[in-house]
């Protein structure tokens, strides 16, 4: 395995960039590059259109053009939501949301401490009272990042309870954020997301909530727009968060769940130790991919 | 299960528009072969294993095969169904059990894939059908995975080896080794060990699992992969047969409505059977890995058919 480099962009696209003048291979091979870091079919055929046409607009045959317009293509569709998260209310409670094992707990660690860090008090909610010892789990990241816990006080406590006495806390304590972990569902699962919905009403009881964060994984492939739609249904979605960024998946389906939701990427996970998060910078992104 | 539910929607959709034809004209075949691809592709196959899919298709669709057929677009059907059901693995293979106790069972896959939860299950199902599985916390480094397998193991009422405490304390493949002493000692007949979740692109962590692999030298390596992973497949499972030569696949969180293409795609790239399915958060929420019932749900086949008899 050590010897091999990762899959990526720049790699499935060097061949073509090797090229003197853009052909019909340099076509397929764009489109497949595409395909193949989970754009999908219909972004990947919508870029290509894009690109076609202005290549013939411009008249050009040099593969480098075409390299910087596919950059540009990318980055301005990337770049036309904002990612500034909104945490100006106090206290700003924050809901983490998602399917299973996409990394919402580990998240909302290094989210703690990045808040920390920058002078925030933080205190989280164990509301995923399911699955086994994710209580404990939420534990030890919390006390990495520097925030105090709220747990169930019994085991399967309702989780909107557990979501109403961390707000309560914050509110209670002048906590500045309150960052609430909750099971992840697979959004077919219907009383599951409607369980969601229940937490949200409980919390808006109590304050606004400042985000509402849909972790995806980047190795998803076209699964994550079924989920996307789902989530922003049931739980009011208003920012996602792209995990595993540091793996060899490319995380291109997060592009057509940002045109078709109009919800944009605000942070971006790559990694398991708890600095391993940073906000989202479409020009990043698009270099990672692109080369 | 909803899997596939979608890439049958598109077949059907393909396969109408082929009824009624007496003999299909090369540019039938062309029409045909893109819609399939478009749907394997919205489905998450690999786009490699995609494209050998659809040139075999279109060779053999293009064939006497076809043309001398009664109904030559039932023919293509048959063709496309035949193909899949090759990919993934004909046959249902059972689990493999070692001739002197224990039985060696490794798991290994990406991070929150669900291996942690396929142990319990395993152990639960082998303790339902008279075996005395143990579990192993080979997984010391994800925040409390120790305790997490301790849980699924009481769940599961089997015993759980966990000599350290985990969160980066100990060693896994010492873990691991010792493992098997204490279930021979013991006699527990089935040894389940489970690992931390890697990336295929993480060459260290990849060698620990290599590393624990040849610490207990197991019956059955299963790679534990999510139904809604994307065109990654490919890439990580053949980091993962480097890695750790795993014997088997299971698919997991096949519950949701994930077309889940990776099931080709691995089955296609490494020649390695899935197993199991891997069907919900419960311990009893999994089951033997059919082919020949995937293959015939992704085409909804009964359905094709008679809508190509009543054209
Ligand atoms: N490589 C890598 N692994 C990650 C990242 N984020 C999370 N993980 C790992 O993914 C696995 C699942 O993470 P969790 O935080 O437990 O995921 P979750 O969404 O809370 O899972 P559930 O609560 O079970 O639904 C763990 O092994 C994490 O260490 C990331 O950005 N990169
Ligand atoms: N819906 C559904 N959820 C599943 C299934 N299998 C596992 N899960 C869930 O997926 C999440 C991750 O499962 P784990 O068993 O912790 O995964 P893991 O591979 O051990 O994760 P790491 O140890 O962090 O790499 C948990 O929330 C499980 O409940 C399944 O078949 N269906
Ligand atoms: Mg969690
Ligand atoms: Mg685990």
């Amino acid at each position: 395995m050590a010897d091999r480099t990762p899959w990526s962009l720049s790699g499935a696209l060097r061949g073509m960039f090797a090229k003197k003048t853009i052909d019909d291979d340099t076509w397929e091979d764009l489109e497949d590059a595409l395909i193949g870091a989970d754009f999908g079919p219909t972004i990947t055929d919508s870029v290509i259109d894009e690109l076609r046409e202005q290549v013939r607009k411009y008249a050009t045959t040099d593969p480098d053009d075409l390299k910087r317009m596919l950059r540009e293509n990318l980055e301005e569709r990337l770049a036309r939501l904002d990612p500034t998260l909104t945490l100006s209310a106090r206290p700003a409670v924050v809901l983490v949301v998602g399917v299973n094992g996409v990394g919402k707990t580990t998240t909302i660690g290094k989210f703690s401490r990045f808040l920390v860090t920058r002078g925030r008090s933080v205190v989280v909610g164990a509301a995923d009272t399911f699955r086994a010892a994710a209580v404990e789990q939420l534990a030890t990241w919390a006390e990495r990042g520097g925030a105090q816990i709220v747990r169930p006080q019994q085991q399967g406590q309702d989780p909107a309870s557990v979501a109403f006495q961390t707000v309560e806390k914050a509110i209670a304590e002048g906590i500045d954020i309150a960052v609430i972990d909750t099971a992840g569902r697979l959004q077919t699962k219907s009383g599951l997301m409607d369980e969601l919905t229940k937490i949200r009403r409980v919390i808006e009881k109590q304050t606004e909530i400042a985000e509402v964060l849909l972790v995806l994984d980047a190795t998803t492939g076209q699964n994550g727009l079924a989920q996307a739609e789902a989530f922003i249904e049931h739980a009011g979605v208003t920012g996602l968060v792209l995990t595993k960024l540091d793996g060899s998946a490319k995380g291109g389906f997060v592009l057509a769940v940002q045109e078709r939701t109009g919800i944009p990427i605000k942070l971006v996970g790559q990694g398991e130790g708890i600095g391993d998060l940073t906000g989202f910078t479409p020009h990043v992104f698009v270099q990672n991919l692109v080369g | 299960m909803a899997t596939f539910g979608n890439l049958t929607d598109r077949l059907a959709d393909t396969f109408k528009n082929l009824r009624g034809k007496g003999k299909l004209s090369p540019a039938d075949i062309d029409g045909t072969v893109r819609e399939i691809r478009r749907a394997l592709l919205d489905a998450d196959v690999a786009l490699d294993v995609v494209k050998e899919f659809t040139g075999k298709v279109r060779e053999r669709a293009l064939s006497d095969e076809v043309s001398k057929a009664l109904n030559p677009a039932q023919q293509v059907v048959q063709i496309v169904n035949e193909e899949l059901v090759g990919i993934l693995g004909g046959e249902q293979r059972r689990l493999r059990f070692a001739k002197t106790a224990p039985t060696v069972i490794m798991l290994a896959g990406l991070q929150g894939a669900g291996k942690t939860t396929l142990a319990g299950k395993l152990a639960k199902w082998l303790a339902g059908e008279g075996h005395t599985p143990l579990l192993v916390a080979a997984d010391l480094q994800r925040p409390n995975a120790v305790t997490q397998l301790q849980v699924v193991g009481e769940q599961a009422g089997a015993q759980v080896f966990a000599p350290e405490p985990g969160n980066g304390v100990g060693n896994p493949v010492k873990v691991a080794k010792d493992s098997i002493r204490f279930a021979k000692d013991k006699q527990y007949d089935v040894v389940i060990v489970d690992t931390a979740g890697r990336l295929g692109v993480d060459a260290e962590l990849m060698k620990q699992a290599g590393d624990i692999r040849k610490a207990v030298d197991p019956d059955e390596v299963l790679f534990v992969i999510d139904a809604m992973i994307g065109q990654d497949a490919v890439a990580t499972a053949k980091a993962f047969q480097d890695g750790v030569d795993f014997t088997g696949v299971v698919l997991t969180k096949l519950d949701g409505d994930s077309r889940g293409g990776a099931a080709l795609s691995v089955a296609s790239v490494t020649g390695r059977p899935i197993i199991f399915a891997s069907t919900g958060e419960r311990l009893e929420d999994f089951e033997p890995f059919h082919p020949e019932r995937m293959a015939s749900r992704i085409l909804d086949l009964g359905d094709i058919l008679t809508l190509i008899e009543q054209a």
